[in-house]
């Protein structure tokens, strides 16, 4: 807050109308719909519903369909976050080393990130296509009985694959950012302690980048979450036998392709419940334990 | 002297890999849409660009029925422009008319409103798509500009940007302002709007390249093709491909795909400082 305000008025009110009102109709509204839905049971017709309190949680929620797709969310996101974290850190940390092509490699290491999900996708799925993908071609060359269509590991190694490499620029572009702002007397004091540039890495400026993992962890959990349906939908689709559906991908398929409202609602209500929770360790614990 | 000579070879080797991982895709993709349907799939993916360009990109901005059924690859362009700019400017007008209240004025409802607004960072579009696909079909906004605008740009990320600066901006300049008679209104316009240029810039191209790649909503929003992107043209290219027919026209695929790609890419890259100030910034 300002020391220094205006004087009350309803000017104020004028100036945050515009959102507020876009909130409550386009965001609040269908959230509120989603969790009201989640207590239904409609007839096949849609024309009756009742209240059915718990029912289509308890249904959704324990059926082996979602068990499987909360299982390959977990696995995927991360597999997704750790992957794209590491080489990100990997290749931020060196990209600050060099003096010779640093602007070159700083630009040709983040402009992916401008890429979108869906058409990462697309180029993956091509790139593995069994008629014209040289990387399906060249897996099943050395040996590899690589089949994504048909087997569930190797659909799961295409989706992950593409959504590090789409993730991998955004967790450059700010671990660059946060190697750059670390203090240069710190690393020249920590060079005179220590000769190992591998320790000195470990116990000096991983420790002064905390907070930026920790931030990115909960940007690329999201991202493995939410952003990656562009990428499912443009690759397996969930297949084979969903055991590549994220828990997002199968509120879309229930919904729209099942057009089970109730058990889709109740899905729905479930992810809010985990982004709630996101969000509070977000704010809570990262805040708190990391050391600035 | 040898070590380091092997320190500086080596971390160069890695940062090469690393962006020959990150490009080499998407030259393949561009290479390959530059060749015939029949060579492609007689001998796969290719590293060279082939003779087809003008006629790939030709057939599928301008030719009736070229990749889509119905719908021109320069519809769908000017589609994406669309919407990425109207997102990038409602973002940018929106966001700033409420961080601008929240911070400038005291009112009884301040603390309500913000956690309102907080709120929306609860509620991604894909805890909710079935029920806001319900409301947008009652209010009959399906297919419309504003449908797909407009409820894209009330998320929290861009106000919480200016609150952010707002708050940095010293007091005395308001205290100055009042002194020699401002309105609300005219501070903001005169004062604070000036005083934000690179943030607005900033920001501006983040949510330009946001925009651009939205792919759910405007799923959920276009049911005609003449309303599709280019990012949602990819879904009825994966869809034709899926469904094989005689000749898969591979190269337009990747035509598409580069296609989509390359607007946003050459934002980042021409104002690259800036995006990278407002990714960083607006995150944090």
């Amino acid at each position: 807050m300002k020391r220094v305000q205006f004087e009350r008025s309803s000017i104020p009110f004028l100036f945050v109308a515009p959102q507020i009102i876009i909130i409550l109709v386009f965001f609040i509204w269908p959230a509120a719909q989603a969790i009201y839905q989640s207590f239904l049971l409609e007839d096949a017709w849609g024309l009756s519903s009742q209240f059915v309190w718990f029912r289509n949680y308890k249904d959704t929620i324990f059926s082996e369909s979602w068990l499987q797709a909360a299982g390959f969310t977990i696995v995927f996101s991360t597999l997704v976050t750790f992957l794209s974290l590491a080489l990100a850190l990997l290749l931020a940390v060196k990209a600050n080393e060099v003096i010779r092509g640093a602007s070159t490699y700083k630009t040709t290491l983040m402009w992916a990130y401008a890429i979108a999900p869906p058409v990462a996708g697309l180029m993956g799925n091509l790139m593995f296509h069994p008629l014209i993908g040289d990387l399906y071609k060249f897996l099943n060359a050395i040996g590899w009985d690589f089949n994504h269509k048909l087997d569930s590991f190797d659909a799961g190694f295409v989706v992950v694959l593409i959504s590090v490499w789409k993730q991998v620029s955004v967790n450059f572009i700010f671990f660059l950012s946060g190697l750059q702002g670390i203090p240069k007397s710190v690393l020249e004091a920590s060079m005179m302690d220590c000769k190992s540039s591998f320790r000195r890495f470990w116990t000096i400026t991983f420790p002064l980048l905390a907070p930026t993992t920790f931030f990115l962890m909960v940007i690329n959990i999201t991202y493995a979450f939410f952003e990656t349906f562009g990428i499912i939908d443009t690759t397996t689709r969930g297949a084979p036998g969903g055991a590549t559906n994220t828990l997002v991908y199968k509120v879309f398929q229930d919904g729209f392709r099942g057009a089970d409202l109730g058990g889709s609602s109740a899905q729905s209500v479930v992810l809010m419940l985990m982004v709630l929770a996101l969000t509070i360790v977000q704010f809570r614990f990262i805040e708190r334990k990391v050391h600035y | 002297m040898k070590q380091w000579n092997w320190r500086l070879i080596s971390t160069h080797a890695i940062l090469i890999v690393g962006v020959i991982f990150m490009s080499l895709p998407v030259w393949v993709a561009f290479a390959t849409s530059t060749h015939s349907a029949e060579h492609i799939l007689r001998n796969g993916l290719q590293f060279w660009p082939g003779s087809e360009l003008l006629k790939t990109y030709n057939e599928v901005l301008f030719v009736d029925g070229g990749v889509m059924k119905s719908v021109l690859g320069t519809t769908m362009l000017k589609n994406s422009l669309i919407l990425g700019f109207g997102f990038a400017i409602g973002k940018v007008i929106v966001s700033m008319l409420a961080a601008y209240a929240i911070v400038y004025f005291r009112f009884k409802l301040a603390v309500p409103l913000f956690w309102i607004i907080f709120m929306t960072l609860l509620l991604p579009l894909e805890v909710r798509i079935i029920p806001s696909y319900e409301v947008m079909a009652s209010l009959g906004l399906l297919d419309t500009h504003f449908g797909l605008i407009v409820p894209l740009i009330a998320s929290a990320t861009g106000t919480f940007f200016f609150r952010q600066f707002f708050r940095s901006v010293p007091d005395e300049l308001l205290e100055a302002a009042r002194l020699d008679g401002a309105t609300a209104w005219g501070f903001f316009i005169d004062i604070l709007v000036p005083l934000s240029k690179t943030m607005i810039a900033a920001i501006l191209i983040i949510m330009f390249v946001v925009g651009w790649n939205q792919y759910l909503w405007p799923l959920i929003m276009t049911t005609k093709e003449e309303n599709y992107t280019l990012v949602i043209g990819i879904k009825q290219i994966y869809q034709i491909l899926a469904e094989g027919g005689e000749l898969p026209q591979y190269q337009k695929a990747f035509a598409l795909t580069i296609l989509a790609t390359l607007p946003p890419v050459l934002v980042v890259l021409v104002f690259q400082n800036w995006f990278v100030k407002g990714l960083v910034e607006s995150e944090k």
